[in-house]
């Protein structure tokens, strides 16, 4: 490892020099964007299912939700992730890892030995499936950040641990985190959702939530990291839509600090989460109303003071305001938000039995996994479904204290989106 | 030697077969072009060709054709610049004029082009979805905070919040003319139509007459070097207040409104005497720098009890770094007049080489606020020659909150761009103070015509926002994503934050 994530913390000095709108027009590209330079247009098909009793359930519930809208995909893509399903090492960060070689995996296992005590290092288990081909090294590692170089860094460990994703993502060349948070994990990668399901043997996992994702982009990414879901801690978030109002978006975004480099609509969703969710401190019901906000018609029949909410909410909040048709869903520990656009440019169908929440692009999805549903219903145009585990704690992360550009370069580990992470 | 080398510029063709020989066209003129013996005889050399007596001619029989001499080729020499050495030989003097640059520097906003939904994304159909034009002028907070009322509800936290914003119901104004510069039935078509189309209308430097009080709560009240009209009760009728430093049209010098145009009415709403030439200063004298703008600013919003205060200035070089200054200073908006923007009088040399486009000002601007971290403390208003619905959807899509229109809204009364402002006999009766003239507007025929333009443009900007599969303005503002450009060279494109078409 050349650099030295916490004591040298990525000097600035010998990061390359990339600048976005320099981007434009031809600069280099940046070092593990494999996504395509260009924003990637698409479909998509999602679902998300939450036992709010905290009930485990297996991941075929998932794997069946999403064969079922196997026509929603391309096979360029499918992924998911499940919450509760590492119960024997619940207090352990636990990473998902894509390698491209050998070398990738080495030059990582040094970061991890050297900031890390690592309890578990295993493959990730796996079964050959047809359609299913040049998969990355897949690994995975349950681990508790060293106690003497956390107190040495001064950081929360949620700080700690993003800080060697970004380095990971950006520095070591050919590895790629798919997901870093607790009891957790992301099983991502090219194909038809319930071929990826089958190949990680989602099966044999019990979670209290999942989320679940099938791809449909409209050029050939083929790069396992591009899949859904995107992760940061334990947050997940897949998304089906094209945001019409990307450009302005990301320029928002820009000016607090995060760098939007993949080009997918899904970053900028998942920053704008961060930036009122976290940073901001919106509870996530306004946060939902800002990113999918009520018509001003709506607006002026509120009462009083709701009005002058919503009013300042969309005066400040503009910019950010998703436009164009996305239906998202946002997984955490602890449960799920849905979200549609505000006027319902993209399939949400709900559904509840019992303690179970869920939500999918298709009614067939829950007709297949709940079998007799109590309600099933449409949720209206930018009313979140939310889902929350009882007893578990709200999602937003108070031990973190990222600076945006810290978040982008986590999520992304594009070098562009890390050059500005300052030297502490 | 004859009076002038300079030839008439144009000529009028009368068809005296079809001539009803009534002397419309004699009336009609506010040039003075015709007189009258048995039939209307034109003088070529004061016509303007601003089509008022073609417009009123009973028999249509007047049709206004250049005057087209020969000129060696010289394309160094043009005709229009040997004709300036001749006219300034003859005068001594500078050369003034009215209305907006027309020379033919390159032209951003036509190439710029628009994008559009296909497949991936739907088009939204403004005529049966909700389509948002509504904008709010002001100063905005970072974030907004809030409460929980403790039933699972939220209000926003005491004192926080969007406040001292004005509500547009859609991101057109109208920009300052002077009542002066502009007669008083001109001021009140726009006043009486920016009530009815919820936007706002510029007093500009002359003050604001008793007969606009009833509408002041869609008007800015300008203070500008002159301070014409300026009082406490101003400051305090309109619904916000704007430092006028610059204008597109004569970046760096200050106003002249000949003493023919002040009449009584004009000499008691600007508080100067008849007849005088009404001439403000180049600078502020009491702003030599960003200190004493912030001064000012604060003043204003003292003696209001806290009115927004914009601050209009002409698009410079270091236009960006200007305005980061601005609003830093504390100002809610800012003003961006374009190098193209009109004038009722202006010195010729001034208004065509000095400044820059409104296209590039906004987006270096857009762009320095943002890097600064400031975008949301102000908002922007672009003018200076927005012609159309397309130019604001641009100039939106580059950065722009707002638009302000003052040429299309003087040629939505009539104008025809004739560049004769400043001589005070407007034949459409539009920047002249002369009773016989001023008549020829009816406030309630120019409101309606004003209140059509505005909703004819809404209309299209919400075209233009449902072929971008987007239902709001705030999702076109700034989104330079959503714009390509053609033959415009790299740097420009680099400049303006747009990709060329193709990627």
């Amino acid at each position: 490892m050349t650099y030295d994530p916490l004591l040298e913390r990525m000097p600035t000095s010998r990061l390359p020099s990339f600048s976005d709108r320099e981007g434009v027009f031809g600069g280099e590209r940046p070092a593990y964007a494999e996504e395509s330079p260009f924003k990637i247009h698409g479909g998509c098909g999602l679902m998300g299912i939450c036992d709010e009793s905290g009930k485990l359930m297996s991941g075929e519930t998932a794997i069946r939700a999403m064969a079922v809208q196997r026509d929603r995909g391309n096979g360029l893509g499918g992924g998911y992730a499940g919450y509760g399903i590492y119960p024997e090492f619940p207090d352990h960060f636990c990473f998902h890892m894509m390698y491209h070689d050998l070398a990738a995996k080495e030059a990582a296992e040094a970061v991890f030995d050297q900031y890390f005590v690592i309890d578990l290092a295993e493959p990730m288990p796996t079964r050959p499936v047809k359609g299913i081909s040049d998969a990355p090294l897949l690994w995975r590692y349950f681990l508790a950040p060293d106690p003497h170089k956390l107190e040495m860094a001064e950081m929360t460990a949620e700080d700690y641990v993003v800080h060697t994703v970004m380095l990971i993502n950006s520095k070591v060349d050919g590895a790629y985190v798919a997901s870093s948070g607790k009891n957790m994990g992301a099983f991502k990668g090219v194909g038809f959702p319930e071929e990826i399901g089958h190949y990680y043997i989602l099966e044999e996992y019990q979670g209290h939530t999942w989320v679940g994702h099938n791809r449909f982009p409209t050029n050939t990414p083929g790069w396992w990291g591009g899949a859904h879901p995107f992760t940061l801690l334990d947050w997940s978030i897949v998304h089906n839509g094209e945001i019409s109002s990307y450009g302005i978006n990301s320029r928002y975004l820009e000016a607090f600090g995060y760098k939007c480099t993949l080009g997918t609509d899904t970053e900028v969703a998942a920053y704008l989460f961060d930036l009122m969710l976290r940073r901001h401190k919106l509870p996530m019901e306004l946060a939902c109303k800002a990113l999918a906000s009520p018509l001003w018609s709506e607006i002026d029949r509120m009462p009083e003071d709701q009005q002058a909410l919503m009013r300042s909410l969309r005066a400040v909040y503009g910019p950010g305001m998703l436009n164009g048709p996305f239906a998202i869903v946002l997984g955490f520990n602890g449960g799920m938000l849905a979200l549609n656009d505000r006027i319902k440019l993209r399939p949400l169908v709900a559904a509840r039995q019992g303690s179970v929440l869920m939500v999918a692009s298709e009614e067939s999805a829950m007709r297949e996994v709940l079998k007799s549903p109590d309600k099933v219903w449409t949720p209206k145009a930018g009313e979140p479904v939310i889902a929350r585990v009882e007893g578990m704690d709200w999602p937003i992360h108070g031990d973190l204290h990222l600076s945006a550009s810290e978040v982008s370069c986590a999520v992304t580990g594009v070098e562009n989106s890390c050059e500005t992470v300052e030297v502490v | 030697m004859p009076a002038s080398l300079i030839q008439p510029e144009f000529k009028v063709k009368i068809d005296y077969d079809k001539c009803h020989k009534c002397g419309r066209c004699v009336q009609q003129c506010g040039w003075g072009v015709y007189s009258f013996n048995e039939r209307p005889i034109p003088d070529d050399t004061k016509c303007r060709a601003c089509h008022r007596c073609v417009t009123y001619c009973p028999a249509h029989c007047i049709t206004i054709q250049k005057n087209d001499l020969a000129f060696r080729d010289n394309p160094h020499w043009t005709p229009a610049l040997r004709k300036s050495v001749w006219r300034q030989a003859e005068s001594g003097g500078v050369m003034l004029t009215g209305m907006g640059n027309d020379r033919p520097y390159l032209n951003v906003f036509d190439h710029l082009v628009l994008d559009a939904c296909q497949v991936t994304n739907p088009s939204i159909d403004p005529l049966r979805e909700p389509m948002e034009l509504r904008t709010y002028l002001g100063r905005k907070p970072d974030s907004v905070e809030v409460e929980t009322d403790g039933n699972g509800g939220f209000h926003l936290k005491e004192g926080t919040g969007v406040s001292n914003n004005i509500q547009l119901e859609t991101p057109i104004i109208f920009s300052p003319m002077s009542y002066g510069s502009v007669s008083l039935n001109v001021h009140k078509s726009l006043a009486m139509a920016a009530e009815r189309c919820g936007i706002l209308m510029n007093t500009g430097e002359g003050g604001l007459h008793a007969d606009l009080f009833p509408y002041q709560d869609h008007v800015i009240v300008q203070v500008a070097s002159g301070r014409f009209g300026v009082t406490p009760e101003y400051l305090n009728r309109g619904a916000a207040m704007e430092i006028k430093i610059g204008q597109g049209a004569k970046p760096g010098i200050g106003g002249h409104l000949p003493g023919e145009k002040i009449n009584r009415e004009v000499s008691e709403t600007r508080m100067i005497p008849t007849g005088t030439d009404a001439i403000s200063p180049a600078p502020h004298h009491d702003i030599y720098s960003i200190e004493d703008l912030r001064q000012l600013i604060y003043s204003l919003k003292e003696a209001t009890g806290y009115k927004p205060v914009g601050v209009k200035i002409a698009a410079v070089h270091n236009v960006a770094a200007i305005a980061s200054g601005i609003v830093r200073a504390g100002a809610d908006y800012v003003y961006l007049d374009g190098f193209r923007g009109g004038t009722g009088a202006a010195p010729q040399i001034i208004r065509d080489h000095i400044g820059i486009p409104i296209e590039i000002a906004i987006a270096v601007v857009d762009q320095r606020l943002r890097d600064e971290g400031i975008r949301n403390q102000a908002s922007i208003i672009a003018a200076g020659s927005i012609r159309s619905s397309a130019d604001m959807a641009k100039a939106i899509a580059l950065g722009a909150d707002v638009v302000a229109v003052g040429s299309a809204a003087l040629m939505a009364l009539g104008c025809h761009l004739c560049q004769g402002c400043h001589t005070g006999s407007c034949s459409w009766g539009l920047t002249t103070q002369k009773a016989e003239l001023t008549r020829r507007v009816d406030p309630e025929w120019g409101a309606e015509r004003l209140t059509n333009l505005v909703h004819a443009w809404s209309h299209e900007l919400q075209e233009i926002l449902g072929a971008l599969g987007v239902n709001a303005v705030e999702s076109l503002r700034g989104s330079r994503e959503r714009l390509r450009a053609i033959g415009l060279d790299e740097q420009t494109c680099k400049i303006l934050g747009v990709k060329p078409a193709g990627l």
